[in-house]
């Protein structure tokens, strides 16, 4: 795993992998976020644009590939797994046979997000928050949350001013968000004041691509070209 | 022989011209073109039988369907049409019926057709799409197609066609004539027209047009706009009644309009003109032509077409005119009268466009007009087509195979084709059959027939096949009325607060209000975005084949202004004057990176598509592009390193690997299905009840086209693409051309510092970054150098 970064949260070393997952290698916990199944079966019944469903299969097919390098015994979904709960109903059968296999032989935890509403029924353990490998995993920061906490939802980007943002954790080293790991889904600037403000200073934004790349958050550096 | 025009002629002292005594003659040709310059009364001419036959026997019922591209030009066809029938007392009915025509009135014309009908593709394909059309259409003797040539250039001539075949099939007697202006293979048209070769009526030319260069300053290096230009254009205002000054883009319609209010210290009344603008807002500029209170008109191929401009006696026009045959068309615009010459202007944008005016000029005098052969009617305008007939009633497969074969485009559409364009009508294709909105047809008794007739709805709220580029309208915030509209991919590139320009006005993005752009008015003088999208357009090959035999002949530069033959002077002295039959390549080191100039002349959309295919072959072979930019005669790439063997990167085999293969995921591709899929109904561009914003509806083309493309790379709409991509923005039918040109004849220059040529390249817009391995380690590079700055 040459191309994680290495980071020790409050205290636990944690791997962050280029696709967006955080690996706990001393717990073998992978936890994801925002995985957003069924983003297009929802947008067909609101809005009536169609999209193919093939998106679910790329995110899975993506989990897959981590599952199998990382070969946890815990996976943890840090919410917003579905994109409702209607759209947790209309996965269709081969989507549902590759999570199944997902979820073969390791314990497995969903948090329950903010898209959901209320629990997800699929087998594993459901939680609004978690305490694993000292650290605790809930869907959305809370701001007076102690060190340790690792959270989703915000779906932050960035990149260095001349590059083209991408998803990305943000840390201060007490605390992790972690970036969107379904495939379209939008993102929202990691310097925004209400996402910033969950961090203190200096913060670390690590974005995914070919390889997990710290790039600090705050020191804007003058523009080059590119 | 006498006419029924006689009397409303020779009160005026008019006669008819032998052209039009001719085609009265022949008015029981079953087709006919008539080819005859601006100003030659072709309209009338396509009119004077019908109005002749009326006249000797009077009847009720539709007599004669006029098409024209242009909904203005139906309007002003009547008005010039009713002075005659009015003054004559004539028992003729004429009405027009366009997008604009209210539903009362539709219903009206169905219920009891005038006796002539004027009206655009969209709408006749629309009025045969209900199952009273064979009652309107029964007895109609005349179809009368006016500026053929124009609608030719685009699928809407292809549509028009089919339909024409429906309308053959519903009144046997049915006789087509064709009016074009300018056309550079008659023939060519003449069996667009009739499915099989016609009859061509010519009209003598009219006078030579005269032509000059505008004398200025020598033009900057890059840039489209000719702002520099802006005081001797008003100069030339001052001198003539009524100018217009044509651009090639909206975008540069705009720009220039906007600074040429701020130098126009005398307030001449000049106005601005395009296809963006609202609806009212062109409405106000047209009439105040036709009233004669405009000096000039900054405007667009809007005003390409024939309406009867008034007073006009100056077209400029502003930057390279790219095809000799739209300049010829623009010219025409200028003393709209037989027998006085057109007067019109080139106006250069930059250096080289300096060389491509002079040769512009030469080919329009010399009548050498630009053409390029009509590809085979597309399969999306097809299925289309399938789908009206099918909202119209039920029908035979056999037979509409045998009626749209009869249409000029469609000549050589093989059974298996067709077949499947039905199935696709019928199923939505392999990978999407298990959807239900794309399965729309049925098969009952050996007739295909609509599953749900009330698809057909749906169907009628998304006919004609004008590409939509997906726009928003613009409008005042807390106001309903529209000041324009921009194009959805400019609109998301917008954040709250950015200034650009509008109908000459710099106007701030305030919101996206569902499909409306809420903007307020700013009093800045220079908007921060400059433009709204819009590639460029490619110079025909006939026009560059030009430019090179200039190149070519250094004892011919004498006749360019001095600063431009000194710059090719210049560059023959410290490189190499590009040719035809080779392909020059310099590689310089600039700006801290390594450049490679290659001056294929295969146009824009061809150049950039070589810019994708060369760069991803170089990042696979670890030569670290960066990004390269695209002109119209030329590409430079940037990199890391120095391509030192261009050789293998350009063999032909390479590049049309690439082309078949990786090509797949790129933008233009993505662009060109959309437009594809829209046509052929697979998305739908309005829905009854439903709103999908621009930006959705381009989400989820781009996401079937990526389905498709993963699960069903056969499929029809797919194919198609590719077809249509290969000739349109894509363009690797150009690169081909250029290929066959060189036959792998290369020149490598390696100079020590940028080149004459070069120069201008590195300065122009539309830069296009590499996503790739050097960015990656440029990326790398810099997060490291902000965390060791952070101290982290």
């Amino acid at each position: 795993m040459n191309d994680a970064h290495a980071l020790v949260l409050a205290g636990t070393s944690c791997l962050l992998l280029p696709t967006g997952a955080l690996f706990v290698p001393g717990a073998d916990l992978l936890c994801v976020s925002d995985l957003h199944l069924g983003k297009s079966e929802r947008r067909a019944r609101r809005t009536g644009v169609l999209l193919p469903p093939y998106e679910t299969r790329g995110t899975l097919d993506r989990l897959a590939r981590d599952v199998a390098q990382t070969k946890p015994r815990t996976v943890v979904a840090l919410g917003d797994s579905f994109d409702d709960l209607a759209a947790e109903g209309s996965l269709d059968l081969v989507d549902r046979a590759a999570l199944s296999a997902l979820m073969e032989g390791r314990a497995w935890v969903w948090i329950e997000g903010n898209h959901e509403g209320a629990a997800t029924s699929q087998p594993g353990t459901h939680a609004q928050e978690a305490r694993l490998a000292n650290l605790l995993f809930r869907h959305e920061a809370a701001p007076d949350a102690p060190p340790g906490e690792v959270s989703g939802h915000w779906h932050p980007k960035f990149a260095p001013p001349g590059f083209a943002p991408r998803p990305c954790f943000v840390t201060d080293g007490k605390r992790l968000v972690l970036p969107a790991y379904g495939l379209y889904t939008g993102g929202l600037d990691a310097r925004h004041p209400p996402l910033r403000a969950l961090f203190g200073t200096p913060a670390l934004a690590v974005l995914t691509g070919p390889r997990a790349l710290p790039v600090p958050l705050d020191r804007p550096a003058a523009r080059r070209r590119a | 022989m006498e006419t029924v025009l006689d009397p409303f002629l020779s009160r005026r002292g008019w006669t008819l011209h032998e052209h039009q005594r001719e085609l009265l003659a022949r008015k029981d040709d079953p087709a006919l073109l008539l080819v005859a310059p601006t100003g030659a009364g072709k309209t009338l001419s396509g009119f004077l039988p019908t109005l002749q036959e009326l006249a000797d026997s009077p009847r009720q019922g539709l007599h004669t369907l006029y098409v024209s591209p242009l909904k203005a030009l139906a309007a002003d066809i009547k008005r010039n049409l009713l002075l005659p029938i009015e003054e004559l007392a004539l028992p003729v009915r004429v009405e027009d019926r366009t997008g604009d025509t209210s539903q009362a009135a539709r219903k009206r014309q169905r219920a009891d057709p005038p006796h002539i009908l004027l009206t655009t593709p969209e709408s006749l394909a629309l009025m045969l799409s209900y199952d009273d059309a064979p009652r309107i259409f029964a007895g109609l003797e005349r179809i009368v197609i006016d500026e053929i040539h124009a609608l030719a250039e685009s699928k809407r001539g292809d549509q028009l066609m089919l339909l024409l075949t429906r309308l053959q099939a519903l009144a046997p007697a049915l006789r087509r004539v064709g009016l074009s202006a300018t056309v550079d293979d008659p023939p060519a048209l003449a069996r667009f027209l009739a499915g099989s070769p016609c009859p061509i009526l010519h009209a003598p030319p009219g006078e030579p047009p005269r032509l000059s260069m505008l004398p200025t300053a020598p033009p900057p290096w890059a840039g489209g706009a000719a702002l520099f230009a802006i005081p001797q254009v008003l100069a030339e205002v001052r001198k003539h009644r009524t100018t217009l000054i044509f651009h090639n883009t909206r975008a540069m319609a705009e720009v220039f309009f906007h600074h040429l209010w701020l130098l126009n210290d005398d307030a001449l009344p000049i106005a601005i003109h395009h296809g963006s603008l609202s609806r009212e807002a062109r409405a106000k500029v047209e009439s105040a032509m036709l009233r004669g209170d405009l000096r000039a008109i900054v405007c667009t191929g809007t005003l390409d077409l024939g309406i009867d401009w008034g007073d006009v006696d100056l077209v400029i026009q502003m930057g390279g005119p790219k095809w000799v045959k739209r300049l010829v068309q623009r010219i025409g615009r200028s003393n709209h009268r037989p027998g006085v010459p057109s007067e019109a202007i080139l106006a250069p944008a930059n250096r080289w466009e300096v060389l491509e005016c002079l040769c512009a000029i030469d080919a329009a005098v010399a009548g050498d007009l630009d053409g390029a052969p009509r590809p085979p009617g597309p399969l999306d305008v097809l299925c289309q087509h399938i789908l009206i007939r099918a909202c119209a009633g039920p029908f035979e497969a056999s037979d509409l195979y045998a009626e749209v074969t009869t249409a000029g485009p469609y000549a050589d559409l093989t059974r298996a084709d067709f077949d499947a364009c039905l199935d696709f009508c019928a199923t939505g294709g392999y990978a999407l059959r298990a959807y239900d909105r794309w399965r729309r047809l049925q098969l009952v008794d050996g007739l295909w027939r609509l599953r749900d007739p009330r698809a057909a709805r749906r169907l009628r709220m998304n006919l004609g096949t004008i590409e939509d580029q997906g726009t928003l309208k613009v409008a005042l915030k807390g106001s309903r009325a529209p000041l324009g509209e921009i194009e959805e991919y400019f609109a998301s590139t917008l954040s709250p607060g950015d200034t650009f320009l509008l109908g000459g006005q710099v106007v701030r993005f305030e919101s996206l209000r569902e499909l409306t752009v809420e903007v307020t008015r700013r009093r800045d003088k220079k908007p921060r975005v400059a433009s709204f999208g819009g590639g460029k357009f490619p110079a025909s090959v006939g026009l560059t084949r030009r430019i090179l035999a200039l190149l070519a002949n250094p004892e011919d530069w004498h006749r360019l202004p001095p600063h431009t033959a000194d710059w090719l002077a210049f560059q023959a002295r410290l490189s190499r004057i590009p040719r035809g039959d080779r392909l020059l390549i310099e590689t310089f080191p600039a700006e801290g990176r390594w450049h490679a100039a290659l001056y294929g002349f295969a146009g824009w959309n061809a150049h950039q598509t070589l810019g994708l295919l060369l760069t991803h072959r170089m990042e696979a072979q670890g030569l670290d592009p960066l990004g390269f930019v695209a002109a119209d005669h030329a590409l430079l790439i940037w990199g890391l390193k120095e391509l030192t063997d261009p050789a293998p990167l350009l063999a032909p085999d390479n590049l049309r690997d690439g082309f078949e293969t990786w090509l797949q995921g790129n933008a233009l591709m993505k662009r060109t299905f959309r437009g594809v899929a829209t046509v052929a109904g697979l998305i739908e561009r309005n829905h009854p009840g439903m709103r999908a914003t621009g930006r959705q509806a381009t989400f989820s083309s781009d996401i079937l086209y990526d389905t498709l493309s993963r699960y069903d790379p056969d499929h029809l709409i797919l194919r198609e693409t590719r077809a249509q991509a290969t000739r349109g923005l894509v363009d690797f039918g150009r690169i081909e051309e250029m290929l066959s040109r060189i036959q792998g004849r290369l020149d490598h220059v390696r100079a020590p510092r940028v080149t004459p040529f070069a120069a201008p390249l590195m300065l122009e817009r539309g830069r296009v970054p590499v996503q790739g391995q050097a960015r990656e380690r440029l990326l790398e590079d810099e997060a490291r150098r902000l965390l060791e700055e952070a101290g982290l």
